[in-house]
């Protein structure tokens, strides 16, 4: 494996890095004016970015031609699934962000820069095959998204989201840290392969220590319960494209590094790390769905929503087989544009005062305000609750058929009831947005700047979680296996 | 025989100004002590052929932490006057340690070129590459296997200082003082006098 073979498999990452070092100068020079053409150039970049993962993922390439550095880096078809969802995301924040953070003139040259950066982290991440590498992916990202979400730092919540989300963060990385020295220790190596040979056989109690340590600073990042204390505060205090962001991008990428964690590295020791990993899931599902009910701030409530959506992606995880990633793939390529679609729809409502929405209560009457907002909303709601012709259905029910085939039928029931109860909440908001009085908060849209790019992806991502996405399930469906099949290939 | 005198004398020296940092009344004596523990402590590392570790331990903790203890020490309550008076006291002393740092150099480097210490027998599986330092085997090392890493080390620390500027850097422009003529002129009187007429015992509401 020659220098120049490893550098054309990271050619994403390297699109990425260096349009991120250019535009950082054109930031340095020509200030916070160009931070329009800045966003767009980001764009850009990570549609390029896009474009070089694509023929990976269609033809679900694999094997030891995808190997980078030696075995510190793997550009296979689940990396590059993950890369798509991610890049997605990064350019669904630099298109919502703009018109948001010019309204209180908090728009800098600096915020596409932090984004471009942050995909980069995120797909080091997901294609990470070393602790070393996963450390250093797991690093970049997090960096910029503490900034990110102190962005608007004359705002005394979005400063106190950065400060919570940087503590909490450095304390999971710390205990990653702990559970990756321990795993080193008792397995002599780095690399995910060699620790998965390592390990092979009866797990020594030192072992198990430096699993569980790996699994908990991971389910910090993944914001899985018991570790999701800090989500609900830093969410609402975020400005919302960096909300919408969190919810989305950084959820794939330690999704994915999760899966490849464990099923590589600890791909011998199924038994030892499963029963963990049903606990995250059902924890994640009760609390996420019952946490939800008594909240009035749709970003609150929002948040509540993704811990419960990560524990049904745990579901598929906790198969631990070809057929369960594949149902986590498709469930989290549902939920990213679902989130989205979400969040877009409500950064497009504002009050008489141009403020943004943030209280449930204020969509009180939005159909006859907003109807158009309305109606994409109450298609998120419906997803979101997994209602049948709704394309979130279809996560859930790959998700649950998984776990049903692996004799996993108690694990599959709890989540079916508790998202009974998840359904509560999301239909109490179509409720109010249909059937309560106007509450005069939200005025009717004023053409403003940045309205129509807004509307085309809001447009573009209910369409994609409406029932039209059941014509997608096949190819969606055959994608996801071979981006399965090429995680398992080598461990 | 050169090799066991140096490392008697070094973790002699590391033991007793380990002794000093506790003992010592004033902290700034402390933090002076620890950085020379610290010297001593790298003396061993070259003793036994590890030279990159006792650059690191040098550059890093004495360069770096003490002098950031000593910034800390420094913003303590001390009465500098009574420490500039005992200055002619302690030159004497001052001027041994100099001596004792002096003689380690000239010690240590002797040592490192006669070859290391044995400490026990190497596995075999970790063999250092003959005819290399390893502060060249860490470089081949950096710059070769693990350059990905490296580079996206660099990234990161970009990252944080873009961040760091980001979230503190304002633009030049005067917090206080400022003054608005125009809107002073502007300004009637009606705009900021006006009647009440309170009620009795209720108080001007403003």
């Amino acid at each position: 494996m020659d220098f120049s073979t490893s550098l054309a498999l990271i050619a994403p990452e390297l699109v990425l890095s260096l349009s991120g070092l250019a535009l950082l100068l054109v930031a340095a020079w020509a200030g916070d004016r160009a931070a329009r053409t800045i966003s767009v150039l980001a764009c850009m970049a990570l549609g390029a970015a896009f474009a070089l993962c694509l023929p990976v993922v269609n033809g679900g390439l694999a094997g030891a031609d995808r190997i980078a550095f030696d075995g510190q880096f793997r550009a296979d078809a689940f990396a590059s699934l993950a890369k798509l969802m991610i890049y997605a995301a990064s350019l669904a924040a630099l298109v919502l962000a703009p018109a948001f953070l010019e309204r209180i003139r908090s728009m800098r040259a600096e915020y596409p820069v932090l984004v471009l950066f942050s995909a980069v982290g995120m797909s080091i991440m997901v294609s990470a095959t070393d602790l070393l590498t996963l450390y250093i992916g797991l690093e970049m990202q997090s960096l910029a998204a503490y900034v990110l979400a102190s962005f608007v730092r004359d705002d005394n919540r979005s400063a106190e989201a950065g400060l919570k989300y940087f503590v909490l963060g450095s304390l999971a990385s710390g205990i990653l840290l702990f559970g990756m020295s321990l795993t080193y220790g008792f397995s002599g190596s780095t690399a995910f392969d060699a620790i998965g040979v390592a390990l092979g056989g009866d797990l020594s109690t030192g072992a198990l220590f430096g699993l569980v340590f790996v699994m908990a600073g991971l389910a910090f990042k993944i914001s899985a319960v018991p570790f999701h204390m800090w989500t609900p505060d830093v969410y609402e205090g975020a400005p919302m494209p960096v909300t919408a962001f969190f919810a989305s991008a950084p959820k794939v990428a330690a999704i994915a590094l999760l899966t490849r964690v464990l099923m590589e590295a600890f791909g011998s020791q199924v038994d030892s790390w499963r029963q963990i990993v049903v606990f995250l899931a059902l924890a994640s599902i009760v609390v996420g769905a019952l946490g939800a009910i008594g909240q009035d701030n749709v970003k609150r409530l929002l948040a509540y929503s993704s811990i419960n959506n990560v524990g049904f992606i745990l579901i598929g995880l906790a198969v631990a087989s070809s057929a369960g990633t594949s149902a986590m793939l498709v469930y989290l390529s549902i939920y990213v544009p679902m989130t989205i679609a979400g969040f877009v729809a409500v950064l497009m409502l504002r009050n008489a005062a141009g403020e943004p929405i943030e209280r449930i209560a204020d969509l009180a009457g939005l159909s006859r305000v907003r109807p158009a907002v309305a109606w994409c909303l109450m298609i998120v709601m419906f997803s979101l609750a997994g209602i049948p012709p709704m394309f979130g259905f279809w996560g859930k029910f790959v998700v649950f058929q998984a776990a049903v085939q692996a004799d996993m039928v108690v694990l599959a029931a709890v989540g079916i009831a508790a998202s009974v109860i998840g359904a509560f909440y999301y239909l109490k908001i179509v409720k109010v947005m249909f059937f309560d009085e106007p509450s005069g908060a939200v005025v009717s849209g004023v053409g403003e700047r940045g309205d129509r790019s807004l509307g085309t992806l809001l447009a573009l991502s209910t369409l994609m979680i409406s029932p039209f996405g059941f014509l997608a399930t096949g190819w969606l469906g055959a994608v996801a296996d071979r981006a399965a099949a090429s995680l398992l290939l080598l461990a | 025989m050169l090799q066991a005198i140096a490392f008697y004398l070094f973790a002699a020296l590391v033991l007793l100004s380990a002794v000093f940092t506790i003992l010592a009344r004033n902290p700034v004596h402390s933090v002076l002590w620890l950085i020379l523990a610290f010297f001593n402590a790298a003396g061993l590392m070259v003793i036994i052929g590890a030279e990159f570790i006792a650059m690191l331990l040098v550059i890093v903790y004495v360069g770096a932490v003490a002098v950031l203890f000593l910034f800390v020490v420094m913003m303590l309550d001390i009465d500098f006057a009574e420490l500039r008076a005992s200055f002619m006291k302690n030159f004497p002393l001052g001027i041994a340690i100099a001596a004792v740092l002096l003689a380690e150099l000239v010690l240590g480097i002797g040592v490192w070129q006669s070859g290391g210490l044995q400490l026990g027998v190497a596995s075999g599986e970790a063999a250092p590459l003959l005819g290399r330092s390893n502060i060249e085997s860490i470089g081949a090392l950096l710059y070769g296997r693990y350059l990905f890493l490296f580079e996206s080390a660099g990234l990161i620390l970009l990252v944080a200082m873009v961040g760091a500027i980001v979230l503190t850097h304002r633009e030049g422009r005067a917090v206080r003082g400022h003054q608005n003529i125009g809107k002073q002129i502007a300004r009637r009187p009606g705009d900021a006098t006006v009647n009440v007429r309170p009620e009795i015992g209720q108080g001007v509401k403003l």
